[in-house]
């Protein structure tokens, strides 16, 4: 018997230090390393072991530049999931990553920048919106839209509020379905695109959300005569590795894409001839 | 160069010295045309003419269960340990699809992040190599590929040049071996012997298609749309034989075990496939790969088009496992053969 110390397989020791339920299906974690701060980049993502029920890949909602400690936003939509809503302040868990290839901040340094987040989309998304908040001077204009189904679906509402509010960021949601108390835009979030102004030249469309958005929203930006490699978008697929060796991630052709090392985050000229994003 | 000689009569010699220094696994003959690699300890027990084994030696270097993580919950705080039990052993009597084969998954696990469960597996595998003088069946094609004749990846390799072996050291571990056995330098005769061995196999293994195959990967970049893949993935059933026989299939699982004490557990890396179902499902239930025909495509892909982007060399071997094992008949070399003539 050989103990393989450097084992890429072994995993780091995360202990949940709040938690919180947002939404009906979403809960959000604040969990500290025991050895050090995660290190990561925006747009990457970290496998969570819970001990005994298995392994999942889940975005890291938080920016780097807060210390300490970082953030998952878990939807209750599979086994791993639903075990995990059932965790706590306290509870410990197996953390492997962070994994992928980050969104490409240096790049969009000195451009603007139009945020477009459809339902948990935004989870990945805040992890760069807040770095650009505390990064704020380093870029252009910024412009937030944000689509969920329902105003009850809205998550981080404080932290909305606060985008509302700045006078450096513009930001506009709207839901599928209206509720009594909502005031604000319904309808999808295509519709929010021809309202914003975009100099094609010095902006970067960074776009998230469930697969079905994608085609609708890219096209959108397209028409607006963003080049594609200034679209990025983040793709889901069951990364069950993270180091590129599985094969649950890859990405129909043309190219050789594993969602976990060449992705999540993609230019939308690196992708478009998939079949699926 | 340095090649030694083991008349056939010593050939039980060789071996019972051989599993005297560590475990030695042989194709052995299961009936009906099936041939497994189990471990034996005389050559008697050894099938020196066999059909490519059900399953390929990669079964020795990616077991198709194997432990990854140890976890220990007793206290609050979790503890993990990667433990590796790899035994010492030889392969023997391996075809050059095969030494392709784990050629192919070196190039895989080796690549950073690296998989230190696979390398240090292959680190005590002993390769002894044995050259095919004829097909093993139609459902072969190693010409097309290259893969007939030897291109490294063994310690020692066999040639049959009648009543004797012609043996290739490759490695100084194979040097060790061979004059640790006192087996005699091979005369010029000999390798004239070999060398005729060798013309003559460019007459019996012929391109298995007439398609060039420099030509593969852009035929598939133009195939993408072929009608081929509806017709392969309409016979499909999905029952992922294809890819646990492949010698270069790697994809995997991972599952979580609790002991019954509930305190403790294990994590274990367990051959997935992706030919079923579920293999490019999300949560919430949205599947990158719902169809069995941009499955099956996807198989191809892995083989032809990919891997030759990315590691420069063709991922099928030309052992012809998945055709020989499928159950709907879906035929490597008809399904390159009609998409090739679709690209002319």
């Amino acid at each position: 018997m050989t103990e393989i110390h450097n084992s890429n397989w072994k995993l780091r020791k995360g202990q949940i230090i709040a938690a919180k339920q947002m939404t009906a299906t979403e809960k959000w974690f604040d969990i500290k390393l025991d050895d050090g701060d995660l290190d990561h980049e925006p747009g990457q993502f970290v496998q969570v072991e819970l001990y005994g029920v298995g392994e999942a890949p889940i975005s890291v909602c938080s920016s780097p530049t807060k210390r300490g400690s970082f953030e998952l936003t878990v939807r209750s939509a599979g086994r791993l999931t639903k075990h995990m809503h059932g965790m706590g302040k306290g509870d410990w868990l197996g953390i492997r990553g962070p994994f992928g290839k980050p969104f490409p901040v240096k790049l969009m340094t000195g451009n603007d920048l139009l945020f477009v987040a459809g339902g948990l989309g935004i989870a990945p998304l805040r992890s760069l919106i807040n770095y650009v908040m505390d990064n704020r001077r380093e870029f252009g204009k910024v412009d937030i839209l944000l689509g969920c189904k329902t105003p009850t679906d809205m998550l981080f509402g404080d932290e909305i509020k606060d985008w509302q509010k700045r006078l450096d960021v513009n930001f506009s949601c709207t839901v599928d379905r209206t509720a009594p108390d909502w005031k604000g835009n319904v309808g999808l979030i295509t519709s929010l695109i021809p309202g914003v102004t975009i100099n094609p030249e010095k902006t970067f469309g960074v776009v998230v959300g469930p697969p079905i958005m994608y085609k609708f929203v890219i096209a959108e930006l397209l028409k607006k005569n963003l080049p594609e490699r200034q679209i990025i978008l983040s793709l889901e697929r069951h990364m069950k590795c993270g180091m590129g060796k599985c094969g649950h991630c890859q990405i129909d052709h043309p190219k050789n894409y594993y969602c976990c090392k060449d992705g999540p985050t993609f230019t939308y000229e690196e992708v478009k001839e998939s079949k699926k994003l | 160069m340095n090649y030694h000689i083991l008349m056939k009569g010593e050939l039980d010699m060789f071996v019972k010295k051989l599993s005297k220094k560590m475990k030695v696994y042989a194709p052995v003959a299961k009936g009906f045309s099936n041939f497994a690699f189990e471990e034996v300890s005389s050559a008697g027990e050894i099938a020196m003419e066999y059909i490519p084994t059900i399953l390929p030696p990669k079964k020795y270097f990616m077991p198709p269960r194997e432990k990854m993580l140890d976890f220990d919950l007793t206290e609050g705080k979790p503890k993990d340990t990667a433990n590796l039990d790899a035994e010492k052993l030889a392969v023997f009597a391996v075809h050059t699809c095969d030494l392709a084969g784990i050629q192919c998954l070196n190039m895989v696990f080796s690549e950073r992040p690296r998989d230190y469960n696979y390398l240090l597996r292959k680190e005590n595998i002993f390769i002894i190599g044995l050259e095919c003088l004829k097909y093993c069946d139609g459902n072969a094609s190693c010409a097309l590929v290259g893969n007939h004749y030897p291109n490294g990846g063994y310690d020692l390799f066999f040639t049959d040049i009648g009543d004797k072996y012609v043996i290739h050291v490759n490695t100084q571990k194979g040097e060790e071996l061979v004059e640790g056995m006192g087996l005699a330098k091979a005369s010029s005769a000999d390798m004239a012997a070999l060398d005729r061995a060798r013309e003559a196999k460019k007459h019996t293994f012929q391109n298995e298609i007439g398609v060039d195959p420099k030509k593969l990967p852009e035929i598939f970049a133009k195939g993408v749309e072929s009608p081929v893949w509806k017709s392969v993935g309409d016979r499909c059933i999905s029952c992922g034989n294809c890819t646990n026989v492949c010698p270069t299939c790697y994809c995997f699982d991972m599952a979580d075990t609790v002991n019954l004490d509930m305190k403790t557990g294990f994590r274990t890396r367990t051959w997935d496939s992706c030919q079923v179902e579920p293999f490019a499902t999300v949560a919430g239930g949205e599947n990158f790969r719902e169809e069995r025909s941009a499955r099956q495509r996807h198989r191809y892909f892995r083989k032809f088009k990919y891997s030759v982007d990315k590691f420069y060399r063709s991922f099928c071997t030309g052992c012809g496992r998945c055709t020989r094992t499928c159950m709907a008949k879906i035929n490597l070399k008809e399904t390159l053969t009609s998409l090739a003539a679709e690209s002319k």
